[in-house]
């Protein structure tokens, strides 16, 4: 009995990954992909994604649910990528511009996000997200049309040919992988971008380091209840800005890595995804809205992405059409979003309710609901 | 000087704002040589396509379900509904009726399952229902691959089966209900008699609704769900109709929407509407829990006159194409606006 109820308990806890793991397996076979393939392509994305999820986890300790305003974050990196171009910076020295010109712009933005969030409680995740298109549209007026007015460009390669706003897609050759090649290594058949690990290592420690500082453990007391953490005294508000912040500098420099990586960018779309991804890849991951790790991170990189890879394969050589397996990815991306959602509000209400039979004493709400499943 | 005050208060500074940007547009309009009246039939052209969406917010929000991110479910719907009658070969007024008609049984199914779903996650609907939409449109993108479509109007000519991205209505039901008693003043002016008088009958159905007793208790689970529980109604019961309602009227807006648009847009197309709709209900005034049938007049007018008149005003008159950008601050302004206000007391 307490066997087969632990059984559940894990599966119910783990629902997702556990989901997830098995569509991905079950899709390798027909994508008729080498594991070898599947391996290299999987450490790729290990090192160009990994960043970027990792920036989730702060707000998350802060009790805000899941950040999709890291997207302003991702913004703020693509101006700075821009403005090294612009200078035509090469190497690590371009990235490292793009990394020194970003950070002002994506704590400014870190702190209008904050404080918007701060004006929605409760709601923070649909605010986010919706604040991501707004800032979007004033990113597109910066980049569309002041560019080349009031910022001056001088590198006409990344202009547009009416002499104002950035072309629609970046070639960033002089930056190009130029962090991954940096220590890289061969190790038979596998080739390991060293030191992108290497700065992802630190960014780990950092935030286990950080969860330990006055300013982590106050977030992670906001993040339990904000109620009490004002009575002990910890400034909430305060707390829920810096959270925000330092997940959007992390941001911004999750997507210059992930750029450099790509090599390219479509100017004006290519931070349309990256909320979406990143916080898909942190939820197949096991991570919730309220609780996440760094194990986590690196599972949800890991399991989607292999999905990634092989499903559009999957779906050309199951159903004789890519665009259904294009489709179905697309759709596990969304709906894994939405299960673990719904997973977790549905969870909060059950205990919600069992506590709300608690104070009937349990004569009233016995009859009202069924009790099992709810109980101890 | 109080009295105007809290009148401007209760309107909000967002909508006059827009109000007099609008104004200020069509007083623009014609300098830089845009018709006015081609605009104004536009307006009310795209007031027509819109309003029904809009209207569908009004259901949920009343119940406590907050906005709709999830139309999307309502549109697939009613894709399916006009897809359908276009197999069959409808046309004209049947052919219209028929999309509503066959769309219908697919909304009811779709809302039934998609209000179970919200009211297992009371409080988290709005972030939820977004992304229960989204994956539903990439589910059914990948149906519209593979259900058995045969009309070669609808199917990819070289392969012979799997529908295209658009569909054209023409020949079948386009402009059936726009032109149904129009009135035509001069070449450029168009007034949709028949497409407005649509609307009108939904909404005021929609208003007669809301006066009846299901449409009462509803408004009360959405005011105080605990009140409501202890006056004896079924606040889950309540909240799937008020979904069912919302998703089936996301299906009749988008058969409205493509009899006077001209296609089925198919694939991601509906992955954005919901957006627009919310936006739409928000500048008309309606809070995240309380929304009017003249919010939703206001709020489709107000939105779809920014929509039609920022193109081509602000286009011609700086010679850029700024005015989509106009268009995403200006509607995710609103809904940011709306989500951050602190809810207010209700009088």
């Amino acid at each position: 009995m307490s066997g087969k109820k632990s059984f559940g308990r894990f599966f119910s806890e783990n629902a997702v990954v556990i989901i997830f793991l098995l569509i991905t397996v079950a899709c390798i076979k027909p994508s008729g992909l080498s594991l070898t393939y599947i391996g290299q392509e999987m450490l790729t994305r290990l090192g160009r994604d990994s960043f970027l999820v990792l920036a989730l986890l702060l707000p998350i300790y802060a009790g805000m649910g899941l950040n999709f305003g890291m997207t302003l974050g991702a913004m703020s990196g693509q101006i700075g990528l821009i403005l090294a171009m612009n200078w035509n910076l090469r190497g690590v020295d371009g990235l490292i511009f793009a990394v020194l010109a970003g950070t002002p712009i994506s704590v400014l933005m870190g702190y209008i996000c904050g404080v918007v969030l701060n004006k929605a409680k409760g709601r923070e995740m649909v605010t986010g997200y919706i604040l991501a298109f707004f800032i979007n549209g004033v990113y597109q007026f910066i980049v569309l049309y002041m560019m080349g007015v009031a910022v001056p460009i001088k590198n006409p390669a990344i202009l547009l040919s009416r002499g104002y706003g950035i072309r629609n897609t970046l070639n960033l050759e002089g930056v190009r992988q130029s962090l991954d090649n940096l220590g890289m290594i061969h190790l038979g058949p596998f080739a390991l971008p060293m030191a992108t690990y290497a700065v992802i290592a630190v960014l780990c420690v950092f935030i286990v380091w950080f969860k330990r500082t006055k300013l982590g453990q106050d977030m992670r007391a906001v993040g339990y209840d904000m109620a009490v953490a004002e009575a002990a005294g910890v400034p909430v508000n305060r707390t829920r800005v810096l959270a925000i912040i330092i997940s959007t500098v992390l941001a911004c420099f999750g997507q210059i890595i992930f750029l450099q990586n790509m090599g390219n960018f479509a100017t004006y779309n290519a931070h349309d995804q990256t909320s979406f991804f990143a916080i898909a890849a942190i939820l197949v991951g096991g991570a919730s809205v309220k609780r996440a790790t760094i194990p986590n991170v690196f599972i949800g990189v890991v399991l989607l992405h292999v999905l990634f890879i092989v499903s559009p394969l999957a779906g050309q050589n199951l159903f004789g059409s890519a665009m259904i397996g294009e489709y179905f990815r697309q759709f596990i991306g969304y709906g894994v979003i939405a299960l673990s959602l719904v997973l977790y509000a549905w969870r909060n209400r059950k205990e919600i309710e069992r506590r709300r039979e608690g104070f009937r004493g349990g004569t009233a709400g016995a009859a009202a609901a069924p009790a099992e499943g709810v109980g101890k | 000087m109080r009295k105007f005050k809290t009148m401007v208060q209760d309107f909000g500074w967002p909508r006059i704002i827009i109000f007099f940007f609008l104004v200020a547009l069509f007083i623009a309009a014609p300098f830089v040589r845009v018709r006015i009246d081609a605009s104004i039939g536009d307006v009310f052209n795209r007031f027509g396509q819109n309003a029904i969406f809009v209207l569908a917010m009004v259901p949920m929000i009343q119940a406590g379900c907050g906005l709709n991110f999830g139309l999307s479910i309502g549109v697939i719907a009613g894709l399916l509904g006009s897809t359908l009658s276009i197999q069959f070969g409808l046309h004209g007024i049947a052919g219209f009726l028929g999309a509503v008609a066959f769309s219908a049984p697919f909304a009811i199914l779709f809302g039934w399952l998609y209000g179970k779903l919200l009211n297992k996650v009371k409080g988290e609907e709005m972030t939820i229902s977004m992304y229960v939409g989204f994956a539903g449109v990439m589910l059914m993108s990948i149906f519209w691959l593979i259900l058995p479509f045969t009309s070669p109007n609808m199917v990819w000519g070289y392969a012979g089966k799997g529908l295209r991205t658009t569909i054209t209505v023409e020949g079948y039901w386009l402009r059936v209900l726009n032109d149904f008693l129009a009135i035509r003043i001069g070449p450029n002016f168009v007034f949709p008699t028949g497409e407005l008088l649509f609307v009108a009958l939904c909404a005021f159905l929609m208003w007669l609704f809301m006066r009846t007793k299901t449409g009462t208790a509803m408004t009360a689970v959405g005011s105080n769900p605990d009140y409501a529980r202890a006056s004896g109604i079924s606040v889950d019961k309540m909240r799937t109709v008020s979904v069912v309602l919302s998703t089936f009227l996301g299906a009749v807006g988008i058969c409205v929407f493509e009899q006077s648009f001209g296609f089925i847009q198919l694939y991601g197309a509906p992955l954005n509407m919901p957006f627009a709709a919310v936006a739409a209900i928000l500048i008309g005034g309606a809070s995240v829990n309380k929304a009017s049938m003249l919010n939703v007049v206001v709020g489709a007018f107000l939105f779809q006159g920014l929509l039609t008149m920022t193109p081509s005003v602000i286009n011609s008159a700086l010679q850029t194409d700024v005015s989509e950008v106009i268009r995403i601050v200006v509607s995710n302004g609103i809904i940011l606006y709306a989500l951050t206000r602190k809810t207010k007391v209700a009088k």
